[in-house]
Order: structure tokens, then C-alpha cells, then sequence
């Protein structure tokens, strides 16, 4: 086995952990829409993404008309086609394109974010070992949220639904301790989306457009005036 | 009408994977563009940030348990600790402070 193969499963475990609590509060959306079990797993395990499997929930649920499912999936993961430009810059350039096929099934917020951290050009196996920890622990969470959901109390659930945000300040609060950029950048973003969510007409824009509106322009005013080093950019 | 799920989760599937797959598969080349660089390098900050807060607020039934998450959260990422970790101390942090906050 590689040894980037066997990295990728240890740096995998604690992600897998964190998507089994994370895709059981997911389940319990899937079930509320009408989804059995094995429809839940089946989602999970073919989407990998929260918000963009949240937001199909609710068009689901709505029996909305198959294109406004293309709409909502496209801009609840929209920001998964920036993180897969920011990766595709990682590769060597010669990675031959059934790895790159392979890395794309699941650039989510986490595996993006170790795979980013590394040093040097992507390794893909090291993906692949996170990936085949991961992939199954969310599909699995689902399918346990839809059967098991109901069971828990209100407490357990409450407390289990910010396991999604500590992944991310985790992702997003070590950069932002080494670059006073990323950090400034951290705190706007946190206001920017206060205010956006408060805020007459933007506050009217389901939650996915307004992370698309943000993320766009406060990252482009950054670049404009804050131009990253050559070595930190990707 | 009634629309097919398995449908449904087919439109899912097929475009979540084209998001993703199209820019590995199609940038082969390195971009040159400074801004475009800098641009690709803040985004994944930016975007997860944004979905932070303050959502972690209002997924909670005490906001004020959402908020202590946050703030342990960060402290705790601050000083080195890695998702799991940091995850888990979220959640104990609102299992805790709403046995308090919520009868």
C-alpha cells in the first residue's frame, strides 16, 4: 500500500467521524422529505455535499419540477466548481485524466481542504485514502438519520448540528493564524454575512446564492487588493 | 404531477459531479493570472466563513449556545487542533451550555 494511500486514511478517520454526526442531522432532512433509507444513502453516497443534498431535500419535498432541481443543485455546490479550479492547479500537469475523474468524485469542503494543505503537487492517492474513510461514513450517517433520527433527543440533535461548523473553523482558522490577510478576510466575511442575512432584498435570496454572492465578491476584492504571494497562491 | 425520485436524485448526482469534474479535467495548464491566483487562493476561506456564521446561531436551539460553540471553536482551532477535535468540542459546548440554557 502507499504510503500517501495510508495518510490519506488516518487524516480520512477523523473527517469520517465528523460526517457520520454531520450526514445523521442530514438524514433526518431526507426522512422529513419523504426519503427512505436506502433513497437517503443512495443521495449521500453519489452527492457528497451538505448544503447541495439539504437544498435537493427541499425541492423533493416540494415535488418542484426537475429543471428547478439543475438550478438548486448547481448553486447550493457552486462553490465546489471554484474549489475544483483552485485543485486543478494543484495537479502536476501531466496527472492523467482517469485521477483527475477520480479526485473530482469527492471535493468537498474537507478532502478539498487537507488535499490543499499538502506540500508540493497533488498526490492522488492520498485522496483516495481519505475518500474511501469519508465517502462511506456520510452515506452511512444518512441512511442511520432517516431510520434512527427520530429516536434522539432534541438535545443530542442540537448539539450534533454544529459538528459541520467546527469542521470548518477548523479548515479556515489555522491559515488564518499564519496570514493577517486570510484572518482580516475571516472576520469581513463573518459580517458581510450577517449583515447579508439581515439585510432587506439580499436577506430574500435562499442561503446557497447569497454564499455564491459573497464568497465571488469578497474574494475578488481581496485578489484586487491583496495579491497573494506567488507561493501562497494555491 | 408527481415527479420520479430516483430521477430526482439522478439530476443530483449527474450535476454536483460535473461542478467538480470540469475544471480538474479541462484547466490543464497552470493559470498565469495573478488575480485569478489570488483569487482561487482566498475563495475556500471566504466561502467557509461565510457559511459559519451566522448560521452556527440559529442550528442550535439557544442561540447563545451557538455562539459559545463558535468561540471554542476558534479558540480551539487557534491553538492547533486538528477537525475531529475541534468538531467535538463544538458539540459538547452546546450539549453542556443548553442543559443550562434550555429546560
Amino acid at each position: 500500500m502507499k504510503k500517501e494511500f495510508r495518510e490519506g486514511i488516518r487524516d480520512g478517520i477523523p473527517i469520517g467521524l465528523g460526517y457520520l454526526a454531520v450526514s445523521f442531522s442530514l438524514g433526518v432532512a431526507a426522512k422529513s422529505a419523504g426519503l427512505t433509507a436506502f433513497q437517503g444513502f443512495a443521495v449521500s453516497l453519489l452527492n457528497n455535499a451538505s448544503a447541495g443534498e439539504y437544498a435537493g431535500f427541499t425541492v423533493i419535498a416540494a415535488n418542484a419540477s426537475y429543471l428547478e432541481m439543475v438550478l438548486m443543485t448547481l448553486i447550493a455546490n457552486a462553490r465546489y466548481l471554484l474549489m475544483s479550479c483552485a485543485l486543478s492547479q494543484k495537479f502536476a500537469p501531466d496527472t492523467p485524466l482517469r485521477h483527475r475523474l477520480m479526485v473530482g468524485y469527492d471535493v468537498t469542503d474537507e478532502i478539498f481542504g487537507i488535499t490543499i494543505a499538502r506540500q508540493g503537487v497533488l498526490e492522488p492517492y492520498y485522496t483516495y485514502g481519505a475518500i474511501v474513510v469519508a465517502a462511506p461514513c456520510w452515506a452511512v450517517g444518512t441512511a442511520l438519520g432517516v431510520t434512527a433520527g427520530n429516536l434522539l433527543p432534541l438535545r443530542v440533535v442540537s448539539a450534533l448540528s454544529v459538528a459541520l461548523f467546527g469542521m470548518f473553523l477548523a479548515v479556515i482558522i489555522p491559515p488564518a493564524r499564519k496570514d493577517p490577510v486570510v484572518a482580516g478576510l475571516v472576520m469581513i466575511s463573518f459580517l458581510a454575512s450577517l449583515a447579508a442575512s439581515r439585510l432587506p432584498y439580499i436577506s430574500r435570496l435562499s442561503g446557497g446564492t447569497r454564499t455564491i454572492i459573497l464568497t465571488v465578491a469578497i474574494s475578488a476584492a481581496a485578489a484586487a487588493f491583496f495579491p497573494a504571494r506567488e507561493e501562497a497562491a494555491v | 404531477m408527481t415527479h420520479n425520485i430516483y430521477i430526482y436524485i439522478g439530476i443530483m448526482a449527474a450535476v454536483t459531479y460535473a461542478i467538480r469534474v470540469l475544471p480538474l479535467t479541462l484547466i490543464r495548464k497552470q493559470i498565469r493570472n495573478r488575480f485569478l491566483r489570488s483569487f482561487l487562493y482566498y475563495v475556500p476561506y471566504v466561502t467557509l466563513a461565510v457559511m459559519t456564521f451566522p448560521a452556527i446561531l440559529e442550528c442550535t436551539q439557544s442561540p447563545v449556545a451557538g455562539a459559545l460553540a463558535l468561540a471554542v471553536g476558534m479558540i480551539a482551532a487557534w491553538r492547533g487542533a486538528g477537525l475531529f477535535p475541534v468538531s467535538v468540542s463544538c458539540c459538547v459546548v452546546v450539549f453542556l451550555s443548553e442543559l443550562f440554557l434550555c429546560r
